[in-house]
């Protein structure tokens, strides 16, 4: 009789604890995806912010430059869903990098090299900060959807983490995610997205 | 003349130029036209290809464009080799050739702006970038008004209006559509079906009044419509068979459309500043009824070239189409008269006025010449 008191209440209590800690973990998970989320809008602002510098360095034609400005200005003005003006501005970058001997046209003026250096890294932490970031979405939605998680709404109010879907490839040979692209690829871009892709 | 739209695509602007460089042409001046365009396409013999263009994500949508420092030198190259009086450029504000020509080059230059569209941040954020190119202009060209405040707003300066023309050319022949008009006669329609200023629905119920009276009378409707069930069911049952709606149509098609019906209508209830459809229907040779709005009565010269109906009043337009349905001779007679008054519309009376813009700007000048871009190819 005592032990199977005793059993009942041990099985109580270790369920109690399981649940709690599985809500501690969505929980906990909610919170590192809020914090990818802003790194990922983070690194879209930063990379918004250094396409708009070189569109107004004067270092380009003032067609280019025009082509940037414009995806630039599409990703602040709210007109057009985010990953759609992200993805446009990426599009814009590729059309410019991807042009035949795009670099050695700019090398030898001044600011030029590192402006470059600049926009392809401010491109390539949007790359890193989306993966994570749908990584921890994936996670987290997985966790939300475990049958336990379900019957006991253990999620609570926190709204299930939407992926964030864009074009973020500067190289122009993935024809999937990269409709536009038809030029190849200029070297240097492709070679650095290859090397830092597979960190 | 630069062109900063792809060839191979159809467009406003690309016939603008087509169109105004033939009539240029005719006039027995040497026109040369700079444009984006696929290798494999065929080019008329006044186009210089300027390689493929490129597709980019522009104002919402993807444009095929030409930009970059290859581009820079070929416009380059192309600037040098012609040795041109004057240089024409079309839309400077699209990031492509018009604008890298401008840029590129010093001596006369003449821009044509052919969009409206509001003053925006982008053009705020590069002006630094563009205004070298952009100041070298000296004569400016709007297609509309619109197009003109547009125009003074971005760049400055004032801008005379010269409207498209009409190749009346093309418009004078070709094969009605299979069956039509047929024998009870047919009214045509052409522009959107669901944009109530084109004022499809006053001819709609204009032919509920003209309908039962004439049993073999058909109505022929081309134009983009979101919905065009909904336009028939507009109609009443009886009627519905004998309107017709082709949906969009071609630039051929639509000449084949003009030549399929005895008279063409044009109900608009206002917003038009010149009427281009009417003005090629009256190209076509066809009898026109139309409202009388002003820039109706304008190209009707006042009704001697076509009849005038009370806008929006469809019993008076039932009245003027049945008069003229019933009358051959009155038709005939119009179709004359409309013929005669278009060809103040003519591509060739346009681009006179066009030439008028050239001498001013070559007044006192040598001739276009390549400017140092600092340090591009």
């Amino acid at each position: 009789m005592i032990a199977d008191v005793i059993l009942i209440v041990a099985g109580a209590l270790f369920v109690g604890v399981y649940v709690s800690w599985r809500a501690g973990r969505i929980d906990r998970l909610h919170r590192r995806v809020d914090m990818a989320r802003i790194a990922l809008d983070l690194t879209l602002l930063r990379r918004s912010t250094v396409a708009q510098e070189l569109a107004t360095s004067g270092l380009l034609d003032p067609a280019t430059s025009l082509l940037l400005a414009g995806a630039v200005h599409g990703t602040r003005g709210g007109q057009r869903p985010r990953d759609l003006a992200e993805s446009d501005l990426t599009r814009a970058l590729r059309a410019a990098f991807s042009q035949p001997d795009f670099r050695a046209s700019l090398s030898g003026k001044e600011g030029a090299d590192e402006l470059l250096a600049e926009v392809e890294e401010a491109a390539h932490q949007v790359y890193v900060a989306r993966k994570f970031y749908n990584d921890l979405a994936a996670v987290t939605r997985e966790a939300r959807n475990r049958p336990l998680a379900r019957l006991l709404h253990l999620s609570g109010h926190a709204k299930a983490p939407e992926f964030f879907e864009m074009d973020d490839s500067l190289i122009a040979d993935q024809p999937a995610t990269a409709p536009v692209a038809e030029q190849p690829g200029g070297p240097a871009f492709g070679h650095t997205m290859e090397r830092s892709g597979h960190d | 003349m630069a062109c900063p739209y792809s060839w191979d695509v159809p467009g406003g602007v690309q016939q603008h130029i087509r169109d105004l460089a033939e009539a240029l042409i005719d006039e027995g001046h040497e026109v040369s036209v700079i444009s984006p365009a696929d290798d494999d396409t065929p080019l008329p013999p006044y186009v210089v290809g300027a390689g493929r263009a490129v597709p980019v994500p522009y104002n919402g949508s993807v444009a095929r464009l030409s930009f970059g420092f290859l581009s820079v030198s070929r416009v380059r190259r192309w600037l040098n080799q012609g040795g041109f009086d004057v240089l024409h450029v079309h839309e400077p504000g699209v990031p492509s050739l018009s604008l890298l020509a401008c840029w590129v080059a010093s001596g006369p230059i003449v821009a044509t702006v052919h969009t409206a569209i509001p003053r925006s941040r982008v053009l705020l954020m590069t002006y630094p970038v563009l205004r070298t190119a952009l100041e070298k202009i000296n004569g400016r060209i709007a297609v509309s008004e619109a197009a003109r405040t547009t125009l003074v707003e971005h760049i400055g300066g004032d801008a005379v209006v010269i409207p498209n023309g009409v190749a009346t050319h093309r418009y004078l022949k070709a094969e009605p559509l299979p069956g039509w008009p047929g024998p009870g006669g047919a009214i045509g329609f052409l522009g959107r079906l669901d944009e109530p200023r084109k004022g499809l629905a006053v001819l709609l119920r204009a032919f509920e009044i003209l309908g039962p009276d004439r049993p073999g009378l058909r109505l022929l409707v081309a134009g983009r419509a979101v919905d065009p069930e909904e336009v028939l069911y507009r109609v009443p049952a009886g009627l519905r068979d004998r309107v017709v709606l082709l949906g969009q149509v071609s630039e051929e098609d639509k000449i084949r459309v003009l030549h399929s019906v005895d008279v063409f209508c044009s109900p608009n209830t206002g917003g038009e500043s010149f009427g281009i459809v009417t003005a090629e229907a009256m190209a076509a040779g066809l009898p026109v009824v139309a409202s009388d709005i002003d820039a109706f009565r304008q190209v009707l010269r006042g009704g001697e070239a076509g009849e005038l109906f009370a806008a929006g009043d469809a019993s008076d337009l039932a009245r003027a189409a049945g008069r003229l349905l019933d009358d051959k001779a009155r038709r005939a007679e119009l179709s004359t008269a409309a013929l005669a008054a278009v060809a103040r519309y003519d591509w060739s009376v346009v681009a006179r006025d066009v030439l008028r813009v050239y001498e001013t700007v070559m007044l006192g000048r040598t001739g276009v010449a390549v400017q140092d871009t600092g340090g591009f190819p």
